[in-house]
């Protein structure tokens, strides 16, 4: 933890709604308030359609949020203008889930890495850029004699270092790795884990990690955040969500990962019924009462709020320390 | 895998499968050897491209017709070799006797046509002179028991979630109560809370049901908690099976299946870093001469390189390792949990 120090990514009631045919409104992200130091990582949990990525994308302004504030070192830049946005885009960067879509097919291994570098013109010729590009593949483990290969010949696990290395290309300090090992074979996702982590040591990287695996997220984030339908349900340090989990959806993602363990055998996987409502048009309510084995009258009625529980554990439960509203 | 016959539903033995394009030859399954037991499940686990898949369209005869072919080996089901039989008596069992579900539920089901008709159609082609109402009723028993509200029925593909289409799809396989359920990576497009819920719903169905089960799968979880035996595939090969005790916890174990333990992320451990198996899968179509683990293998000797291991037997334990060869067995790295 950082004490006082600024944190280096700061979200404050950050929300999008996406507008549907006929009015209807999409809540993608619906008040989400984030803080991730300098050299940490903060994990973003939750299952599809929870407004996971589309956090992401709204702090690196790929998509504009419809209202709230996103801070990089202390600036607001949502109201950074083309020139300044592009500048920032050297300091911010993400690694995208399927390596076999986010890269162009019809450029070499090389050639992707070095573009990053030639449109922000870091070097004066093709030489130093391609030298730097060179160096960016050692970096990530990828073999030089690669260099003029392309995708199709590369298997998932080279193809998501290719993609490491390019969002490096621009010495960035903060990186969004939106489910960068959710297409990888296990053998090959710890290999990448394990790269990423290195690479956060040695240039004093901070990361969004975000992914739908909390096994995967608790070996690489400081934080944990867990989503549900847009809102932040649960946030709080690894340990201590995994060994405390409050939030009764968290719960339930813990109990529902098979483990792989045989003396749990037999014991029936503790299940919550039912499926993720609808994030179009939501009504007032906890998101999560039709799931909850916890329900009471309120939850139908009143957005719990998010409190913290305890020192740097906060949840958003009625029943586990948010005041109802008078 | 002792007491052949009785009751061994599925046996497959030496089986080798080859894809052939103008290019290359693809040795995808080379010599495997499985048995399925009569309403017990085999949890066929392996990374991608381990030949799991191609194991699988084997048994139904599914292979793409110009590439993939069956060079050698025996799929006997019920006894009766499914590679010597002809296509009219091939369909009679595909499908009906032999079901499979698919990883993907979105592609697995025809957009342009309600659920319904989808699980009566199945049911239609196996069961020639059954009445209109008996159909309808069957489906409306399936659907119940796939946990989907029999009015339903009506709807389209496109109306359902993602776990309520594998659910579907589910119905579709078990609508002719086959002796042997074929799952492939059923839960892996799904989300966690609602692979729990369909995982659930496979388990309490195969009981009750009393189906076969081969289930595909990477997740070494879901073997844990749902199957009885368990084969791990590795470039082709089945490099260790046995029953799940065996595996999960017996005192041998192949450094593959070692690795792949080591690798997963654990919940319960406080260690930041993981320990991944160092490099890449072999190529296929260029596998090297001795054990196909070996350029990976951090238990790697001498012999390893030079010959392909053979099949070490120790109870219903087996193991296609050198290490385990001539009664010696040095313990592996890589505790159960």
């Amino acid at each position: 933890m950082s004490g006082q120090d600024m944190p280096l990514i700061q979200t404050a009631n950050l929300r999008k709604l996406f507008k549907l045919k006929g009015g209807a409104k999409l809540h993608a992200v619906d008040g989400v308030d984030i803080s991730i130091a300098s050299g940490e990582t903060l994990g973003v949990v939750g299952e599809s359609g929870c407004g996971k990525s589309t956090v992401g994308r709204l702090i690196l302004r790929l998509i504009e949020p419809t209202s709230g504030q996103v801070l990089f070192n202390g600036q607001d830049i949502s109201k950074f203008d083309r020139r300044r946005m592009r500048e920032l885009r050297h300091d911010m960067q993400i690694i995208f889930q399927d390596p076999y879509s986010s890269i162009d097919p019809r450029m070499s291994v090389i050639e992707i890495i070095a573009e990053y570098i030639f449109i922000h013109r870091m070097f004066k010729n093709k030489i130093e850029t391609f030298n730097r590009a060179a160096e960016l593949m050692d970096m990530v483990g990828l073999a030089r004699r690669y260099a003029n290969s392309y995708p199709h010949e590369l298997d998932g696990g080279r193809r998501q270092r290719i993609g490491i290395a390019r969002a490096l290309s621009l010495d960035p300090k903060f990186i969004v790795c939106d489910e960068p090992v959710s297409a990888l074979d296990v053998s090959i996702q710890a290999q990448i884990l394990n790269l990423l982590m290195d690479l956060q040591e040695e240039f004093n990287l901070t990361y969004m990690f975000v992914t739908h695996d909390l096994s995967v997220v608790k070996h690489i984030s400081n934080k944990i955040m867990v989503m549900y339908l847009g809102k932040c349900v649960e946030l709080a340090p690894f340990d201590e969500l995994f060994d405390n989990p409050k939030h009764p959806y968290t719960n339930a993602l813990l109990e529902a990962i098979p483990e792989p363990d045989i003396s749990r055998r037999g014991k029936q996987m503790k299940v919550i019924r039912g499926e993720v409502a609808s994030p179009i048009d939501v009504k007032p309510g906890c998101r999560f009462a039709a799931r909850c084995d916890y329900c009471m009258e309120i939850c139908k009625n009143q957005d719990p709020e998010l409190v913290e529980a305890s020192p740097g554990h906060s949840v958003a439960c009625f029943k586990a320390g948010s005041q109802p509203n008078p | 895998m002792e007491n052949k016959g009785e009751n061994i539903l599925l046996d497959i033995e030496n089986l080798k499968v080859i894809y052939k394009t103008d290019l290359e030859t693809v040795e995808a399954v080379n010599d495997v050897s499985l048995a399925v037991r009569r309403g017990r499940t085999l949890g066929l686990v392996g990374e991608t491209g381990a030949g799991k898949t191609t194991t699988a369209l084997s048994i139904l005869r599914l292979l793409p017709s110009t590439t993939g072919r069956i060079l050698s080996g025996k799929i006997e089901f019920n006894g009766e070799d499914l590679l010597k039989i002809d296509e009219n008596m091939m369909r009679v069992i595909r499908g009906n006797r032999i079901a499979m579900v698919f990883q993907d539920p979105m592609t697995s089901l025809n957009p342009v046509m309600t659920v319904g008709d989808q699980i009566a159609e199945a049911i239609e082609l196996h069961n020639g002179k059954m009445p209109k109402e008996e159909i309808d009723r069957r489906v409306e028993n399936i659907l119940q028991m796939v946990g989907i509200i029999p009015q339903r029925r009506f709807e389209y593909p496109h109306q359902f979630s993602g776990g309520m289409k594998q659910r579907v799809v589910i119905a579709i396989a078990l609508s002719c109560e086959p002796e042997l359920l074929i799952a492939d990576e059923p839960t892996t497009a799904l989300d966690v809370t609602i692979q729990a819920q369909v995982l659930n719903m496979i388990k309490e169905l195969r009981d009750r049901l009393g189906t076969a089960m081969l289930l595909i799968t990477h997740d070494l979880g879901i073997v844990a908690q749902i199957c009885d035996d368990v084969a791990v595939m590795y470039a082709g090969e089945v490099i260790e099976s046995g029953s799940v005790e065996d595996v999960f916890t017996g005192d041998a174990r192949h450094p593959y299946t070692a690795g792949l333990f080591n690798s997963l992320p654990d919940l319960h451990s406080q260690a930041k870093r993981l320990k991944p198996i160092p490099g890449l899968m072999p190529d296929p179509s260029n596998l090297p001469p001795g054990c196909v683990f070996a350029p990976r293998c951090e238990s790697r000797m001498d012999a390893c390189e030079a010959h392909r291991p053979k099949t070490v037997q120790r109870g219903s334990h087996r193991l296609r390792c050198h290490l385990f060869g001539a009664g010696q067995a040095p313990a592996v790295g890589g505790q159960g949990r």
